[in-house]
């Protein structure tokens, strides 16, 4: 199986989705003819012709142009090109697409597909570099989803697109070309949720999203030459949030961390923690959630190091979790 | 130029009068408290949803209103026994007590719903008129939105959009010349609104819309340059509310006689002048209004007989 990065992968999926269904649109600021700022829908436009158009910057006619398709039976994918944008035009998603079903009694739908992007990166200002996933997932109607590998940048956006109501993409420029991995384009298309146990352990539990997951990986690494066995759950879901995976992991090891890029307060990580604690799992040590502090987020590289949880910040946390006497 | 006395001057009448009663129901239900919430009625306007809707073909044309739609879902076919139960919140609504006054829907008669967000239907619209250049339907879109909406940044992309890309909508603007309780001319410098057509490069049109043939024949003629692929038009008419934005707005931000004065040429007054002129008599115009009166008050009968919306359901479809 050939390596293809992150964004090549997600390339790969609208294509596959174009190709197999004459009804997907695909349509956002500069994604056909430039074929996208980070070159991820690249020569769809020459495939696909009329399907494959350029927007106006204007993300409440992107995606409002996406609800009217959707509920007159085609499948739009809209870009919007980085998730901060998304609150020019929330209304579309909150107030218009997330009701359109449940208001309807399902005699309206509207699946379309938000693909989107986000994430700090060197330079990357605080308009264009927020984790907001925690700001779609409070919104029932609503699906949710956050690939951190080029298998799932591919599974997810084909689940999502095959998926009856509106989803939320969110794809990591950080990994858009950074990330390079096998990725097989001939299985099934796949339903929606379901999280992934990328490491075995037993020590300690801990459940992340994003390109934060090679940030936990890491860290998992670091903990086993200190003898700590990390177990890594991608969620890759946060709505359908896979709670029972969690809570199995969890049943085993006694102890929970969650690790996210998203700012602490209302971020999913507390959502995560409520659910395993509901259900009464027994913990041997109070939970933990590891997230970027209650800040904006600033642009000097050093200053985006010093705010967003690193390989040594999460390692050192989570091994307090382990030994509190030895690292207080 | 009169009417003459034709079975579609009649049918326009019977429509104008299904609309006035079913909003003096509404009006009852509400204030005796058999329906709760907001109410936002159409009493005054009837003429731009019956003229706008008999110029659609709405076996394939999609139609996006506000929250003053119930005029707008009756035009469009919607049935009125289901729209009292909607308001009512029964089973049997249109949305089965899910959407209330201000968000029904009901596609099956095209009527593609309310939109309480003011001006958010516009891109939706778009969205609409866009699938018809992919799905052969030949569909036009139509949003009707206040004169309030002029101001929302939503109808500016969604006129940009369709405009560049010549997309089938008819943009209406219900102009009742009060954008909810404040006066649109104070919050415009220029408050000919159909004005701004030419700045998105579409044709807009002005109408009477106390004038329910203009407003078809209008209507009629941004459809045709519509559905042959011409690109949207902004057609602006012009009309009044007789009653509050909402039940219970007491409208102090109205001048004292300025409804009093309107009560002269609203829809119903002056299609019957016309028809009378033309040479329909009392008789004949009594018995419009009778047979609306009668279905109306049916419809009520029904709706009220009808059972509450059911709890057990209140977590279904949420989701596929």
């Amino acid at each position: 199986m050939a390596e293809i990065t992150y964004a090549q992968a997600v390339n790969a999926a609208l294509r596959r989705a174009l190709s197999e269904d004459p009804g997907t649109l695909l349509f956002g600021e500069d994604v056909a003819l430039p074929g996208g700022v980070h070159g991820v829908t690249r020569r769809l436009r020459r495939e696909f012709g009329e399907r494959v158009f350029d927007t106006p910057i204007s993300e409440s006619a992107i995606l409002g142009g996406a609800v009217g398709a959707a509920m007159m039976g085609l499948r739009p994918i809209v870009e919007i090109m980085w998730a901060d944008f998304a609150f020019v035009a929330f209304d579309q998603l909150i107030n218009q697409a997330a009701n359109v079903r449940y208001v309807s009694r399902g005699r309206l739908t509207a699946p379309m597909t938000v693909r989107t992007q986000q994430g700090a990166t060197p330079g990357s200002c605080a308009q264009h570099s927020q984790s907001v996933e925690a700001l779609f997932a409070h919104v029932p109607g609503l699906r949710v989803c956050l690939p951190a590998t080029p298998q799932d940048a591919y599974d997810l956006l084909l689940a999502a697109i095959g998926c009856d109501d509106p989803v939320v993409v969110i794809e990591s420029r950080e990994l858009y070309h950074s990330l390079k991995g096998p990725v097989d384009q001939d299985g099934p298309r796949a339903p929606i949720g379901g999280a992934r146990v990328h490491r075995a352990g037993s020590d300690l539990s801990v459940v992340t999203w994003g390109p934060m997951l090679h940030t936990v990986l890491e860290a998992a690494r670091v903990l086993e030459s200190s003898g700590v066995s990390v177990e890594v759950i991608d969620a890759r879901w946060i709505d359908p949030f896979d709670t029972d995976t969690v809570v199995d992991s969890v049943s085993r090891t006694g102890r929970l961390a969650v690790v996210h890029a998203a700012n602490l307060t209302g971020g999913f990580g507390a959502e995560v923690v409520a659910r395993v604690v509901e259900r009464g799992v027994s913990l041997s040590a109070p939970p933990l959630r590891i997230a970027t502090e209650d800040l904006r987020i600033p642009a000097a590289p050093a200053l985006q190091r010093a705010a967003i949880p690193g390989r040594d910040t999460v390692a050192g946390r989570l091994l307090s979790m382990v030994a509190p006497a030895t690292t207080a | 130029m009169p009417h003459p006395p034709t079975q579609t001057a009649l049918a326009d009448l019977a429509g104008l009068w299904r609309i006035r009663v079913f909003e003096e129901t509404v009006t009852r239900l509400r204030v005796e408290e058999r329906i709760a919430g907001s109410v936002h009625l159409c009493i005054g306007q009837e003429a731009v949803p019956v003229g706008a809707c008999a110029a659609l073909d709405l076996t394939r044309d999609a139609v996006f209103a506000t929250y003053r739609g119930h005029g707008w879902a009756l035009a469009c076919g919607a049935d009125p026994a289901a729209l009292f139960a909607e308001l009512l919140g029964r089973e049997t609504g249109t949305n089965g007590g899910r959407a209330g006054s201000a968000y029904l829907s009901d596609p099956g008669h095209g009527f593609y719903g309310e939109n309480s967000i003011v001006g958010a239907h516009a891109p939706i619209a778009v969205g609409a008129a866009l699938a018809a250049r992919y799905d052969g339907s030949g569909r036009v879109a139509l949003a009707v939105f206040g004169d309030g909406a002029m101001n929302q940044g939503a109808v500016h992309e969604a006129m940009n959009m369709a405009s560049a890309f010549d997309l089938p909508v008819v943009f209406l603007v219900e102009n009742n010349r009060y954008s909810e309780l404040t006066p649109i001319a104070a919050m415009v410098r220029d408050d000919d609104l159909v004005s701004r057509a030419a700045a998105y490069g579409m044709p807009g049109s002005w109408v009477n819309g106390n004038d329910v043939g203009a407003v078809r024949r209008v209507v009629a003629e941004a459809v045709d340059a519509c559905r042959s692929g011409r690109g949207p038009v902004l057609v602006e008419a012009h009309t009044q509310r007789l009653v509050g934005h909402y039940i219970g707005d007491a409208q102090t931000y109205r001048p004292r006689d300025e409804v009093e004065a309107a009560r002269a040429t609203e829809p119903i007054v002056v299609l019957t002048s016309a028809l009378r002129a033309a040479g329909a008599g009392d008789a004949e115009l009594s018995a419009v209004e009778a047979r609306a009166r009668a279905e109306i008050a049916a419809a009520a009968v029904t709706a009220l007989a009808a059972p509450p919306a059911d709890p057990a359901t209140v977590k279904e479809h949420v989701h596929g």
